[in-house]
């Protein structure tokens, strides 16, 4: 049937949508997911952009309960973190560093105050599994082992909660009551603490407690000791035992003038300790210069505000009632101090060594198929488990990195390989994002806004108590914080492929379910790729 | 006591922003945007005039709640569009001669206002030589008639459906066909062309106003802001051509950008021949960014390169930065 046309017109009117203009294309734009380098580089194994997503619109618990899966400690975190993430951040190279650490306290803290919990498992696998040791390591393994259905006993040598994070951290990094909060929701969710429960050894206990499998994470607490010699009166301590008994009634007796001999974190933390007991001084004695110094910037740069004195390139070389005999060093062309023989006296009440820790054993004497190495357990780095089957080992007592971040990922690690191990089955291994790296950025598209600075308690006060010293951010500035994030790599749905596309050939599929390319008329001209502000779409060539 | 801090992560940066309320949200960032130029048009692959046409007459359609006529000059966006028997074009659409687009559009107005259809809008369309040549004589008509239509000029410096021949629009230095990079002055000549946004604004029309297809959000608050006002309005976009230009198809709102972010395309506002407010320029940059990746300028630079090109056009960014006061203050 044909209608009545006009003159010279012999078609009927068509639409465009008819020509797929899609056979042009030799390339083709592909949505992609990017690894953020915060998240390649959180030791813990955070999608912190992930939860930085749920952050920006406001929804904390959504943001919280994402950042969870991988921590269950946001708040001890938030405190305690080195933060290595804020190095890697892309924003970093625009103005500042988006503050991670600050976000994350403020969803801990949200979520102490609002009283959100975890939620228990909807089934129970019926296995059970021992962990040795309530640290940051053996409660975050407690977690992820419950959360996975898992029947968990955790037995802990000391009277409380939290290992080192209790006896080795200091109240102003981190108070008691938000340890004790994050500590008591994991075991909300039914693991079992035993407190004061020393494990005398592990095969013992495990055979005693029909235990299907082990984590190991007792920490390093015993304090390594130099040969210093001393007069019987000299007064020499360890800075393990220093920090421990902060914790009891008796605080220790430093006297007025404290010499603390070390350059780690922890010669810090006791030196700042002392300043709190009311030492006038507090001089540490470091071989090396601080460039060289393992402890990190930030805390010495607190620690020199607060008063602390440090005596660079120094070594202790005898102790005296009331007095230390400190010889000079020099760094040799390999960096390594070496002596000088100019010798000083330095008048101290007493000395406290902060010179490392090791592990205590013990518990896996006559265990088959163990390894120790370096005064610690040797482990398969991609599991760890140990020599022996179905007993695994993380935190301090293995061979990495000891801090709090570290160990709480070893915990996830661990409870995700001994799953496997309780099924049979091979540890599932997620093949990792390529790196976002920072030329994918497209940095334009962000609003310009520098780092929102917490807080800091006034030096003054800070000093004389054991108030923390970091304040928290408020909604606001948090709110402000994470809406700083760039979303390496991910699309945060910005519109801009939607909108850029001369084509309309970008199917916008509703907020929470990202873009399609509609490839009949993508042309593959790649605008969107270039004007993508966090890289998220990637050119491909089409095959012939 | 401190404002509390507003910050939206990209603000109004990106086409979407899922973090501001749904009525600050734009037209392009809408499930339910008209699409006014649908898929299956012929542009080239990156095409700035295909992209400025949706942005703008989407956001008319917005304006006017669908009540829109389009008349269309020849040119680039008439051919691409419009293939016999299919078209593109998801509203009332006239295409007019070359020349005469204005002329049209004047005519729908006129038609509108004897059937008593004041809620029908009219705006009349055409490239940079439909605009700034051969229609130029209707557009100044209708503008000293004050006639009820909004005219957009989509213009990427040159007569491309034809072949890249110069246009009053085509800046000076760049290589078309007519204007080769060979001789002593390479490129089209410093000293000629003109500039219709300024002339529309001597006309003392209601509105008048430049806009880039970088800036989605500025381009559609400035239709928004013409579809409330009676009487001729201009609106100027800058629209990148990859194949006129010579440049690449991905870098289309790039160079955009940099020509308002270089000063050397102002983006400004006007009100009965005066200018009403100012896009800042942001980060400024030197005018050789925007020049290099576009090879209608490449006999500006390297070894028998003629630096005292580049030096002009600097100036002449310069000048349109004083001129337009198109630094903030603090820079």
């Amino acid at each position: 049937m044909t209608m009545q046309k006009p003159f010279a017109i012999t078609l009927d009117p068509g639409s465009s949508l008819a020509n797929k203009t899609g056979t042009w294309r030799t390339e083709r734009p592909v949505y992609v997911d990017r690894l953020p380098p915060c998240n390649a580089q959180c030791p813990a194994g955070e999608d912190i952009q992930g939860w930085l997503f749920h952050a920006e619109s406001g929804d904390y618990e959504s943001a919280w309960r994402h950042l969870t899966r991988d921590n269950p400690f946001p708040a001890i975190m938030g405190r305690v973190c080195y933060h290595s993430c804020e190095g890697a951040c892309n924003r970093g190279k625009i103005d500042a560093a988006v503050g991670i650490n600050s976000v994350e306290r403020f969803l801990g803290d949200e979520a102490l105050k609002r009283g959100w919990q975890f939620k228990v498992p909807e089934k129970e696998s019926g296995k059970h599994v021992l962990v040795v040791g309530a640290g940051p390591s053996g409660m975050s393994a407690a977690y992820h082992l419950r959360r996975m259905g898992h029947r968990v006993t955790v037995k802990e040598a000391g009277p409380l909660l939290g290992g080192m994070m209790r006896f080795g951290i200091p109240k102003y990094r981190l108070p008691r009551d938000v340890l004790e909060a994050e500590m008591q929701r994991v075991i909300a969710m039914g693991v079992k603490v035993e407190l004061n429960a020393r494990v005398a050894n592990i095969v013992d206990s495990m055979h005693e407690g029909a235990f299907d499998a082990a984590f190991l994470a007792v920490g390093a607490h015993i304090a390594k000791r130099a040969f210093i010699p001393a007069k019987d009166s000299s007064r020499i301590l360890d800075a393990v035992a220093v920090l421990r008994s902060m914790e009891g009634e008796e605080k220790p007796m430093l006297g007025r003038r404290v010499v603390v001999y070390g350059g780690g974190n922890t010669a810090i933390d006791v030196a700042r300790t002392a300043k709190r007991l009311g030492a006038t001084e507090a001089i540490i004695v470091y071989r090396r210069t601080r460039e060289r110094m393992p402890a990190h910037d930030f805390e010495v740069e607190e620690a020199l505000e607060e008063g602390v004195m440090v005596k660079w390139l120094s070594t202790i070389r005898q102790a005296d009632e009331g007095a230390l005999t400190i010889e000079k060093m020099v760094l040799d062309e390999k960096g390594n101090p070496q002596p000088t023989g100019e010798l000083e006296t330095l008048a101290a009440d007493s000395l406290v060594l902060a010179l490392g820790q090791d592990v205590d054993l013990s518990l896996l004497e006559g265990v088959p198929g163990l390894e120790i190495k370096d005064g610690v357990v040797q482990v398969d780095p991609a599991t760890l488990m140990t020599g022996h089957p179905g007993l695994f080992a993380g935190g301090d007592m293995v061979p990495a990195e000891r801090n709090v971040t570290v160990a709480v990922g070893h915990g996830k690690k661990a409870a995700r390989n001994i799953d496997a191990w309780l099924r049979g089955v091979a540890p599932a291994i997620s093949a990792k994002h390529a790196l976002a790296t920072f030329e994918r950025i497209n940095s334009w598209y962000y609003s310009d806004a520098p780092k929102t600075v917490r807080p800091q308690l006034e030096i003054a006060r800070r000093t004389s108590s054991f108030d923390e010293v970091q304040g928290g951010l408020t909604e606001d500035n948090a709110l402000f914080e994470a809406r700083r994030c760039l979303s390496c790599g991910n699309c945060f749905e910005c519109d801009n492929c939607y909108g850029v596309c001369p084509d309309n050939a970008v199917i916008k599929l509703g907020a929470g379910n990202r873009f399609q390319f509609n490839y009949d008329y993508c042309k593959g001209c790649g605008v969107c790729a270039a004007e993508c502000p966090c890289g998220a779409i990637e050119m491909v060539p089409e095959t012939v | 006591m401190t404002a509390p801090i507003k910050f939206y992560q990209t603000g109004t940066f990106t086409v979407g922003n899922r973090l501001l309320a749904p009525e600050q949200r734009s037209v392009q960032s809408s499930l339910e945007r008209s699409n006014s130029l649908n898929s299956g048009h012929r542009a080239c692959q990156g095409c700035g005039e295909a992209l400025g046409a949706r942005y703008a007459v989407d956001a008319a359609m917005r304006a006017t709640k669908g009540r829109l006529i389009a008349a269309n000059a020849t040119g680039c966006l008439e051919v691409f569009s419009t293939p016999y028997p299919e078209t593109s074009w998801q509203l009332p659409w006239i295409h007019s001669l070359f020349g005469n687009a204005a002329a049209v559009g004047t005519g729908i107005a006129a038609a509108m206002k004897v059937k008593g259809r004041s809620d029908v809008r009219v705006i009349a369309q055409g490239g940079d030589g439909g605009t700034t040549d051969i229609g130029f004589g209707c557009l100044s008509g209708m503008f000293e008639r004050n006639d009820d239509v909004l005219y957009i000029c989509y213009d990427n410096e040159a007569y491309m459906n034809t072949g890249v021949q110069r246009s009053s629009a085509t800046p000076p230095a760049a290589r078309t066909a007519t204007t080769m990079a060979v001789g002593a002055d390479p490129g089209a000549l410093f000293g000629q062309g003109k500039n219709v946004p300024l002339i529309a604004m001597a006309h003392e029309i209601p509105y008048v106003a430049t806009a880039t297809v970088a800036d989605l959000r500025d381009l559609e608050a400035k239709v928004e802001r013409a579809m409330t006002i009676r009487g001729a309005r201009y609106l100027h976009i800058l629209v990148p051509c990859p194949l006129g230009w010579g440049a690449a198809s991905q870098d289309t709102i790039k160079l955009a950008r940099l020509a308002r972010e270089t000063g050397l395309f102002p983006v400004f506002e006007a009100e009965k021949g005066e200018v009403t407010t100012v896009t800042k320029i942001r980060r400024r940059v030197p005018v050789e960014e925007y020049l290099r990746p576009q090879k209608r300028f490449s006999h500006i630079f390297g070894a028998k390169g003629h630096p005292q090109m580049l030096e002009r056009i600097q100036a002449q960014a310069d000048r349109n930065i004083r001129r337009f006061g198109l630094l903030e203050d603090a820079q």
